[in-house]
C-alpha cells in the first residue's frame, strides 16, 4: 500500500467480528449458531462495499452487528478509528444507519410518512420549531423523490418502491456517513429495483455517504459496488474490487456465483459452462472441520479438513482464502 | 410540427400497437391522475370504516339504546325495584304476578274513583307485587356494570403483565409466564363460592353500592381480578412479542430510540386493535359468568336484582309466567349479541391489512 492511501482514514473498520446465537438442543443445552465466524473488512469514506452470498450465510448479521442491533460475541468495530462500544454507540447512531429489506414490515403502519421521516429528527432533537422540523422533512423527500403531499399519508397508502424510498428517507434524516443497506431492493421488482438502485447512487454522489451493499443479486451488486465482499457460511472467503471480481473470480465459491449469473444473450449464455455446486450447504450447527467450503469443493485436499484457510492478499488487495487456487 | 407527428409511425405489417392513435395527455388530464386520497388520522380512518359495517352500527344503536333505557327510566318510571307496589299509601296485595301492560285490581278501582291515570306495568309485577320493568332495567344496571368492571380489572392488569413480560422476555418472561399457568390451572368456580363464603364473614356490612351489591359481587370482581387476567396477558404478551420481532422496532433501534418510546410510539400503537377487541369480547363473558352466578344463587344480594338472578327466580313459575323469562333472557342476549357483534366490528375497523 502506498503512503497515499495509507493516509485517507477508513471509515469503518471491522475486525474479526464474531456474533454466535444460543441454539436450545435437547433439555438445557444450547450449543452456538456460529451465524458470523471471523470477518474482517473496511470501508472508505464515499465508498460501497458490496457484500454478496447465498441465503443463511450471515450477510444480514453482519450489518446488524456493526451496527449493534445485536452484540457482538467477539471482535470490534471502529468508525473514524474510535471503538465502538455499547456504550457509545448512542452517539453513532447519528453517523451510521441502516435500510432495510422489506419495505413492508420496515414501516409501522400507524405513523404517517411525516413522523416516520421525523422520527429521527425527533430522537436526536434536530430541529428547534415545528417549522423547521417539517422543511427538514420535506427537503428529505424531495431527496428520494417523493412529493410533499405524501406527507401526511401512511406507509400502506404507497407501493413497495415508494415505501422504500421512505425508509430511505429516514436513514438520511440524521445525515449519516455510513449506511448498511440489507438487501434493500430483493423485495422490489426489476424495472423499481434499477430505479432505488439509481438513486442510491446519486445520492452518494450528493452526500458522499459510504454504503455496505447488502445484497444475492451479483449483477446488482457488481453494478453499485466499487469493492465486493463474498460470503459463505459466516465467513469472508473472497474481497477483491467490482471488476476484478466479476473478471478474475479465484474462489470456487465465487467462481460458482458468477456463473449462475444470467446472461441476456442466449448464444453467449449458451457457450458459457455453468458450474453447479454438489450437495446442499451444511448447517451452521454442524460445521465441517476446516474450510467451510470443502464438502462441496472439487479441489478439496486433506488439508482443508484440517485448517482454515486465512484471507492471502494475491495483489491489488484481491483477497481469497483458499489453499489451492 | 405537432406531438402527435413525432411519434414513431407503424410499421405496415407489425402488430405493434399504432402510437399514432394516442394522444398525449395534457399537464391538466395527469393532474387528474394523482388521485389523492384525503389525509386522516388513524383514529379517524378506523371510525370510518367501522360506521360502514351495518352491523358493527346495529349494535352501537342497541348499546346506545339499552344505556339510555337504564339511565332514563328510573326516573322517569314511580316505581322503586324492590319497593312493593301501594295504591293510595296502603300495599295493594291484588298486584301479584300481573301481565305484561295491565293494572291490578286495586288500581283499577283508584283510578275509576280519582280520574288519575297510573303509570302502566310495563312488563307485568313479579310475586312479591314489584314492578317488573323497573327490576329488569336494574337488573341491566348491574350486568352491564359488573361486565363494564370486570373487564376494566382485566383490562390494567393484563396489559401491564403481558406487556412486561412480552418486552423484557428471556427469564423474567420465563418467570412470569409459569406463574399465569399456575392461575390458568386454578378452577375459578371454587375460588368464587369460597372467596363470597369468607367475604360475608368478615366484612359482614359493607358501605354504599357494594354493600347493596353484596359479597358475592365482591367475591367476584375479586376472582376477575385474581384469576381471569392471565387470558389477557398471554393474548398481549404474545402479540408484544410479534409486533417487537417486526423491522420498523429494528429500525427505531437503529435511530437511536429509548426503549420507552419504543413501546409508546411503536409497539402499544400496533397491539391496540388487539386489546380493545379483547375488552370488548371480555364484556360479554363477564356478564355471562355473572349471570350464571346469579342463576346459581351466587350472585348479586337480593332485593338487588341481576339478569341471572332474575332468571333464576322466573324459574320456578316457568308455566304460569313465561314473559318473567323471556325478558331478562332477551336483555342478556341482546348485550352480549350487540357486544360480540361490536367486537368483531372493531377487529376488522382496525386491522390494517383488511383497509383498503
Amino acid at each position: 500500500m502506498s503512503n497515499e492511501e495509507k493516509n485517507v482514514q477508513k471509515l469503518v473498520e471491522v475486525n474479526g467480528l464474531k456474533q454466535y446465537f444460543p441454539v436450545k438442543s435437547g433439555f438445557g443445552k444450547t450449543i452456538p449458531l456460529k451465524a458470523v465466524d471471523g470477518v474482517s473488512f473496511d470501508i472508505m469514506p464515499g465508498e460501497t462495499l458490496g457484500l454478496v452470498g447465498e441465503s443463511g450465510c450471515g450477510k444480514t448479521t453482519v450489518g446488524r452487528s456493526i451496527l449493534r442491533l445485536y452484540e457482538p460475541t467477539a471482535g470490534e468495530v471502529r468508525y473514524n478509528g474510535e471503538l465502538i462500544t455499547k456504550k457509545n454507540m448512542a452517539e453513532y447512531r447519528k453517523e451510521m444507519q441502516m435500510v432495510f429489506q422489506d419495505p413492508y414490515s420496515s414501516l409501522n403502519p400507524r405513523m404517517t410518512v411525516e413522523d416516520i421521516i421525523g422520527e429521527p429528527l425527533d430522537v436526536h432533537k434536530l430541529y428547534t420549531s415545528k417549522g423547521e422540523r417539517r422543511d427538514k422533512i420535506l427537503h428529505l423527500m424531495e431527496l428520494v423523490g417523493l412529493n410533499a403531499e405524501h406527507a401526511t399519508r401512511y406507509a400502506h397508502e404507497f407501493s413497495g418502491g415508494q415505501r422504500q424510498r421512505i425508509g430511505i428517507a429516514r436513514a438520511l434524516a440524521v445525515d449519516p456517513k455510513f449506511i448498511v443497506c440489507d438487501e434493500p431492493v430483493s423485495a422490489l421488482d426489476v424495472s423499481i429495483q434499477a430505479q432505488v438502485i439509481n438513486m442510491f447512487e446519486e445520492l452518494q454522489e450528493k452526500l458522499g455517504v459510504a454504503y455496505l451493499f447488502i445484497a444475492h443479486d451479483l449483477l446488482v451488486v457488481h453494478h453499485i459496488s466499487n469493492r465486493i465482499a463474498v460470503m459463505y457460511l459466516g465467513k469472508i472467503v473472497e474481497i477483491a474490487d467490482a471488476d476484478e471480481l466479476n473478471d478474475n473470480p479465484m474462489h470456487p465459491y465465487t467462481q460458482s456465483l458468477l456463473s449462475a449469473v444470467p446472461i441476456p444473450d442466449p448464444k453467449i449464455a449458451k457457450a458459457k459452462k455453468r458450474i453447479v455446486l454438489e450437495g446442499d450447504v451444511p448447517s451452521p450447527l454442524k460445521m465441517p472441520s476446516g474450510c467451510a467450503f470443502r464438502t462441496r469443493c472439487k479441489y478439496a485436499t486433506e488439508r482443508c479438513a484440517q485448517e482454515c484457510p486465512n484471507l492471502v492478499d494475491r495483489g491489488n488487495g484481491h483477497k481469497v482464502a483458499c489453499f489451492n487456487k | 410540427m405537432s406531438e402527435i407527428d413525432k411519434m414513431p409511425k407503424k410499421a405496415p405489417f407489425s402488430m405493434q400497437i399504432d402510437l399514432s392513435k394516442f394522444e398525449k395527455a395534457t399537464e391538466e388530464e395527469k393532474k387528474q391522475q394523482d388521485v389523492m386520497s384525503e389525509s386522516t388520522t388513524f383514529l379517524k380512518d378506523s371510525m370510518r370504516k367501522l360506521f360502514k359495517n351495518p352491523l358493527a352500527v346495529f349494535s352501537i344503536v342497541v348499546l346506545v339504546c339499552i344505556i339510555l333505557l337504564i339511565v332514563i327510566a328510573p326516573k322517569v318510571v314511580p316505581y322503586g325495584y324492590s319497593e312493593m307496589l301501594q295504591v293510595n299509601g296502603v300495599r295493594d296485595k291484588t298486584a301479584q304476578n300481573l301481565a305484561p301492560m295491565t293494572y291490578s285490581e286495586n288500581e283499577l278501582a283508584y283510578m275509576e274513583e280519582t280520574g288519575e291515570k297510573l303509570f302502566p306495568h310495563i312488563f307485568g309485577t313479579d310475586e312479591l307485587c314489584r314492578d317488573y320493568f323497573i327490576r329488569v332495567v336494574y337488573g341491566t344496571r348491574v350486568s352491564l356494570s359488573v361486565g363494564l368492571f370486570a373487564s376494566i380489572i382485566v383490562l390494567i392488569i393484563g396489559v401491564l403483565y403481558g406487556s412486561i413480560s412480552g418486552y423484557a422476555g428471556g427469564k423474567t418472561d420465563l418467570i412470569m409466564m409459569r406463574v399465569v399457568d399456575i392461575i390458568y390451572s386454578l378452577p375459578d368456580m371454587l375460588v368464587m363460592i369460597l372467596l363470597s363464603v369468607v367475604l360475608k364473614e368478615v366484612m359482614p356490612d359493607m358501605p354504599g353500592v357494594l354493600g347493596k351489591l353484596g359479597s358475592n359481587m365482591i367475591a367476584i370482581f375479586m376472582v376477575f381480578g385474581l384469576l381471569y387476567w392471565v387470558g389477557m396477558a398471554r393474548l398481549i404478551r404474545g402479540q408484544i412479542l410479534s409486533v417487537k420481532e417486526n423491522e420498523y422496532v429494528l429500525a427505531a433501534r437503529t435511530i437511536g430510540a429509548k426503549p420507552g418510546r419504543i413501546i409508546r410510539r411503536h409497539i402499544l400503537p400496533n397491539c391496540l386493535s388487539v386489546i380493545i377487541i379483547t375488552t370488548a369480547l371480555q364484556i360479554p363473558s363477564a356478564i355471562f359468568t355473572e349471570s350464571f352466578l346469579s342463576f346459581i344463587g351466587l350472585g348479586v344480594q337480593a332485593p338487588m336484582p341481576s339478569l341471572g338472578s332474575l332468571a333464576n327466580a322466573a324459574r320456578g313459575g316457568l308455566n304460569s309466567y313465561p314473559y318473567k323469562l323471556l325478558f331478562p333472557a332477551l336483555m342478556i342476549c341482546l348485550i352480549v349479541l350487540a357486544l360480540n357483534l361490536l367486537g368483531d366490528g372493531l377487529r376488522d375497523a382496525l386491522d390494517p391489512k383488511l383497509r383498503k
